[in-house]
């Protein structure tokens, strides 16, 4: 079986920006990828390329063994697509909605409305679904998206940014919706700018900025390498703050990060709550006087600095946007 | 895929996805009561507007105003509501649905040959209600039945062609708001054409304007076919004349239009 995904030094131009500028990138049967990077980086522009929404300008892509240039109606016949907003007719129902797209993917009547009844049922949304998809909640609207980038039965689902927008709680609902998908065993592309959100769903992760890939593989090899964890410090007084790095910099080996203008401290450390005991213990020796002390997964501009120890440009817009950073 | 039965490799016919893209067209056109009541009543009070408050003060020749009026009421309704069009697929393209449609395996020219035939029929019941209104104040057939129907079949045709022009402008403009602002075009075509007066009351250069641009020519013909001599006598040449050049006109914007739409859509 061929692979889901190849990309080969793909490339894409928007004028002067090379939005995916030699992007490497293989997808295997059966996994779930995330593609993850900070905004602008090229999650987009492969997306719609994967799509055959956008022509590549250079470099090769294959889709189930389909090159998209070549062959994009066979491409388009094995992909389910959710982009970033809920792409639904809000003057349609749920289940009209679905109908309609399981139609166009050439299914008879019957097969559709079977179809969009299961769908409807696999996402929850049995009881709304004869409801105008214009009462709907955004939640809704993005899970009946969901649906039917589904209702076609696709080998591959590509999921733009599916959870940018949502409050915690829908976030979580849809992760739970897509868990559910993958696990009947439908390949899954998505993109996110959130490391949880593919930790949370995917079984391998590529990493990519400025339209190339700068790092893969599962989520705990790179959380390995990222530090699995930091530990972060308010300092109250500023003088304190070379000697609580010195502190937490000698838990794991690992190096502190210090925000001199926000007296923060943080380090990356191994999982489980003892090294935040220890921290504890090593501040107290110290004799500093700590405002605060959290224990939190990295953010995504750790995860970057750990890899390719460079910071990202607009890490703190994509560390501010994050419900659970 | 497990959750779903029977993965079909087939794709949608041309028709089927036409005609599935269109049904939703009228279905959001039905159940937005906003666009069916607001549309409606707009064009009833210009409508009266037209008839009763400056039509007093405008001469048609051997015709009465409000027979004069009609005709070129209801081609030039067209046009208005093409406006709606433009943006309404400009707002697809933005909400991400193009993209979703774009991304099945059906044939390219479906959704917007679907979206031509949901707006043509919309713009049908349109013509239908205008020309009831105009009935209701005075508006009578001077020729006979056969033409009147010649007459609605040719708005129809506008109507599909002019439908076209919209699209394009939509898909260029990109927004909803760019989409109304391009529209804004139908302003010097409706009221610079003998739609709602005589052309030979403008200045000379806007005469050469008016007489020489499509809705002129389709409103004539509109005209010439539903009162007969009377018209004839006004306007200086007959239905066959008239008719003629409207369709040519309808062809050439199809001609034109459709490409560039189709184009654009492609390119996404």
């Amino acid at each position: 079986m061929p692979p889901t995904i190849e990309a080969t030094g793909l490339r894409k131009r928007f004028g002067k920006t090379a939005a995916l500028d030699g992007l490497d990138l293989v997808a295997e049967p059966g996994q779930v990828l995330a593609v993850l990077g900070p905004n602008g980086a090229g999650k987009t522009t492969f997306v719609r390329t994967v799509a055959t929404l956008l022509r590549p300008d250079g470099g090769e892509l294959r889709v189930a063994g389909h090159n998209v240039r070549r062959q994009p109606a066979a491409v388009r016949r094995v992909i389910g697509l959710a982009g970033q907003s809920a792409a639904v007719e809000p003057a349609m129902t749920g289940r009209e909605n679905l109908h309609l797209v399981a139609r166009l993917f050439g299914q008879d009547t019957r097969t559709a409305k079977a179809n969009s009844a299961k769908v409807l049922a696999q996402l929850g949304l049995t009881d709304a679904a004869d409801r105008l998809v214009r009462t709907y909640s955004g939640g809704m609207r993005r899970k009946l998206d969901l649906g039917a980038s589904l209702v076609g039965s696709p080998r591959l689902l590509l999921l733009d940014e599916p959870t940018t927008g949502l409050d915690p709680r829908s976030r979580i609902e849809l992760w739970d919706a897509i868990r559910g998908l993958v696990a009947t065993g439908t390949d899954v592309l998505l993109t996110t700018q959130y490391l949880d959100e593919a930790d949370h769903l995917a079984s391998r992760i590529v990493i990519i900025d400025h339209g190339r890939t700068i790092a893969a593989g599962t989520p705990s090899e790179l959380k390995q390498r990222a530090g699995r964890n930091v530990i972060e410090v308010h300092v109250r007084d500023q003088t304190d703050l070379p000697r609580v790095a010195a502190a937490l910099a000698a838990l794991d080996h690992g190096e502190a990060q210090v925000e001199e203008a926000t007296r923060r401290v943080s380090v990356a450390v191994e999982a489980g709550t003892d090294r935040l005991r220890q921290a504890l213990g090593s501040l107290d020796a110290a004799g500093a006087s700590v405002d605060d002390i959290a224990l939190r997964p990295p953010t995504l501009d750790e995860v970057f600095l750990a890899l390719t120890g460079q910071a990202l440009e607009q890490a703190p817009d994509n560390a501010a946007g994050h419900p659970a950073a | 895929m497990a959750i779903v039965a029977a993965p079909t490799q087939r794709s949608a016919t041309l028709a089927t996805s036409t005609l599935g893209i269109a049904k939703r067209g009228l279905l959001k056109y039905l159940r937005t009561p906003q666009l069916v009541v607001l549309g409606t009543i707009q064009g009833a009070l210009f409508l009266l507007i037209f008839r009763y408050v400056f039509g007093g003060a405008i001469g048609a020749g051997g015709l009465d105003y409000v027979d004069f009026l009609v005709p070129g009421f209801i081609t030039t309704g067209i046009l208005f509501s093409g406006m709606g069009a433009a943006a309404g697929v400009a707002e697809d393209l933005q909400q991400g649905l193009v993209d979703r449609l774009r991304s099945l395996p059906i044939p390219r020219s479906a959704v917007l040959a679907g979206r031509a035939l949901a707006d043509t029929a919309v713009l049908v019941w349109g013509l239908l209600i205008t020309a009831g209104i105009g009935f209701a104040v005075g508006f009578r057939l001077h020729g006979s039945l056969t033409d009147a129907l010649a007459a609605f079949g040719l708005l129809v045709v506008f109507g599909f062609a002019f439908e076209w022009l919209f699209l394009t402008l939509g898909l260029f403009a990109g927004t909803p708001q760019a989409a109304q602002g391009l529209a804004l075009l139908v302003f010097p075509l409706t009221f610079v054409s003998s739609a709602y007066v005589p052309v030979e009351t403008m200045p000379g250069w806007m005469q050469g304007f008016a007489e020489h641009q499509p809705v002129t020519v389709m409103v004539d013909a509109v005209r010439v076919l539903t009162q007969g001599p009377a018209a004839e006598a006004l306007l200086g040449h007959g239905a066959h004349f008239y008719v003629v050049r409207a369709l040519a006109w309808s062809a050439a914007i199809l001609a034109v239009f459709v490409p560039l739409a189709v184009a654009r859509y492609r390119r996404g």
